[in-house]
């Protein structure tokens, strides 16, 4: 409620400078000062909101310098003993945990955007008569908890007689990347002008050709994002892995039970490595589509 | 409809058939898939539903059966969890999505004019999606214990009475959802606030509207779109997660949610039929909840 008023209250002052710059002829003295109060309230909720968005994140970062001793929960000094010998706690089982986590992902991420991309080029290019029970059946495990899934996929792995191990994680994340990559894939496909692939046939390209010569690689950014994101979801997975993980650790599994005990700070110490790599691969994503556009502009 | 494909046939003989294969391969290895690894445990998790106890009474081994009893027996015994699940999601949707529209509204629309601020503003928002969210709830539980300076400074400042608790409340429940979800509110609302043609805006204040029907009757109904899509995003994961509600968590022994039941029964109790027909309840009721309510917002072809 009080985000609405806010809002309504910013719009007012919105309104009302466009209306001075175009013409000022609906006496906007009145009005000024609710001008002033708009354009302020905004712009601090919002430093405010990253603040508090962000506030987690610095915890988890700073307490990857705590000289901790078991669990991590007081401040006891800063040392950057955790970062430089982060797999010499418990046994390396942090970093056993974490390789796991990585191997489930990267292949997971390969599978579901092979096949992914595979539906989403079907989709926007050929009709066909189960078009939408198909749709269906790619966004249903989006609209599904988390836990359903989970507990379907177990209960179907109980039913047929397969231990849970490292394949039953894989296959159960690459089921609900599947969905996401389609999702990202298939907008790509969408945009893509057919005037480029026509050009390739007019220059009496083969279809294979013109496939792997034009479309492909203008496919390719609308796939990486659609990889990184699987790789993500994977990564940070907790429930479905707890339902079909058996006694494999990954990650997100450690810290859910050392959660009872106290989490290492060398758990902090990963999460922050994953988190300012992740960071620093969108800013030059980011930068660099930035500067494609300046250079686009420049041309045209 | 014989006589159309007849007509398409005959029109050009070789191309849809070509192409009909190509899409026949593009799709089936992943059908396939989704087939036998989304549709088939969905079934066989109602078939666990349906499970009776092994006549030799061993633990966890069940029979196919038709047990329909295990749904009365799971709601009877589980109804507080069941309407916990529903009541927190609820609230801690309602709560994100008040503190989201005003950010993705400032993203969105008055940072317009910045590409580059609104750009970082987009980073920040995924940015706890990079970092573990187990992570960000115990720094969260930390945060927020008996002796953290916030709580303490809450208790110093006669806001909170002396004896009271923060975690294990259903009130931190919430919070950690709301938390959680945010950025899956924000993204959806500032996709639509984005695109949002602020000479709608104008026509309603030259209208002589004042800002804030302008806000409800246009802007509102505009970023419609965006409001269904993050209110879904939020609703169904936090109706069923499990994490925040645990007790090593934000979570104490009254605030566990139908997740908590499903893992319990699952990967403890291995009490499967139980697990299952909570898990088919929470699904049946996210569908029906969800079909409702993308009906009364008149926004079925989102879907």
């Amino acid at each position: 409620m009080s985000g609405e008023v806010q809002a309504a209250a910013v719009l007012g002052g919105l309104q009302e400078s466009e209306q001075l710059e175009d013409s000022g002829h609906r006496g906007g003295r009145v009005r000024r000062q609710r001008i002033g109060l708009g354009d302020w309230l905004l712009p601090v909720y919002t430093v405010l909101a990253f603040v508090f968005l962000l506030i987690p994140i610095v915890y988890t970062l700073v307490f990857s310098f705590n000289d901790s001793i078991k669990s991590n929960i007081s401040w006891r000094g800063f040392t950057f003993d955790k970062w430089l010998n982060v797999c010499n706690v418990e046994g390396g089982a942090v970093c056993e945990a974490f390789a796991n986590s990585i191997v489930i992902g990267l292949v997971a991420t390969v599978i579901a955007t092979t096949l992914g991309t595979m539906i989403a080029i079907a989709l926007v290019r050929y009709r066909f008569r189960a078009r939408s029970s198909i749709s269906l059946l790619l966004f249903l495990p989006m609209a599904t908890p988390e836990v359903v899934l989970g507990a379907g996929l177990a209960a179907q792995f109980l039913a047929v007689g397969v231990p849970k191990d490292m394949t039953t994680i894989i296959l159960a994340h690459t089921m609900f990347c599947i969905s996401f990559v389609v999702v990202t894939v298939k907008a790509r496909v969408a945009s893509l002008d057919p005037a480029l692939e026509e050009a390739g046939r007019d220059l009496y390209g083969s279809p294979s050709q013109v496939f792997w010569r034009v479309t492909f690689p203008l496919l390719v950014p609308g796939i990486l994002a659609a990889a990184l994101l699987s790789f993500a979801l994977s990564f940070d997975d907790f429930i479905i892995t707890n339902f079909n993980s058996g006694s494999v650790s990954t990650f997100p599994k450690y810290i859910y039970i050392s959660a009872s005990r106290g989490i290492p700070a060398e758990a902090n110490v990963i999460a922050s490595a994953v988190f300012l790599f992740a960071l620093v691969l969108v800013i030059v994503a980011q930068v660099s589509r930035a500067a494609r556009a300046k250079r686009l502009a420049k041309l045209s | 409809m014989a006589f159309a494909a007849f007509a398409t046939t005959e029109a050009q003989p070789q191309a849809p058939k070509r192409k009909s294969r190509i899409a026949l391969f593009l799709l089936l290895p992943g059908i396939l898939y989704m087939v036998l690894f989304f549709l088939t445990p969905l079934i066989s998790l109602i078939l666990t539903s349906l499970q009776a106890p092994n006549e030799f009474g061993d633990i966890g081994v069940y029979d196919y059966a038709f047990n329909w009893q295990n749904y009365v027996t799971v709601v009877q015994e589980y109804w507080p969890h069941i309407l916990r699940s529903f009541g927190y999601a609820l609230v801690a949707t309602v709560l994100a999505l008040a503190f989201s529209y005003p950010l993705a509204y400032f993203i969105g629309v008055k940072a317009r004019r910045w590409p580059l601020l609104q750009s970082v503003m987009l980073v920040l928002v995924i940015a706890p999606f990079f970092i573990s969210f187990l992570l960000r709830t115990l720094a969260w539980k930390q945060l927020l214990s008996d002796e953290s300076f916030i709580i303490t400074s809450l208790k110093a400042l006669s806001l909170m009475a002396p004896d009271a608790h923060f975690t294990g409340t259903p009130a931190a429940v919430i919070f950690g959802l709301t938390y959680n979800f945010i950025p899956f509110m924000t993204l959806p609302l500032y996709t639509t606030l984005e695109r949002l043609d602020l000479r709608y805006l104008e026509a309603g204040s030259d209208l002589y509207a004042n800002p804030f029907t302008v806000f409800r009757k246009v802007t509102i109904p505009l970023s419609m779109p965006g409001i269904v899509a993050g209110t879904l995003l939020t609703f169904i994961p936090a109706a069923g997660d499990y994490v925040n509600a645990s007790r090593d968590f934000l979570g104490g022994p009254d605030t566990q949610m139908m997740g908590n039941v499903i893992e319990a029964n699952f990967l403890v109790l291995l009490n499967y039929p139980a697990a299952a027909a909570l898990s088919i309840i929470l699904m049946a009721a996210i569908l029906v909840l969800v079909g409702i309510y993308v009906r009364r917002s008149g926004t079925e072809d989102l879907l």
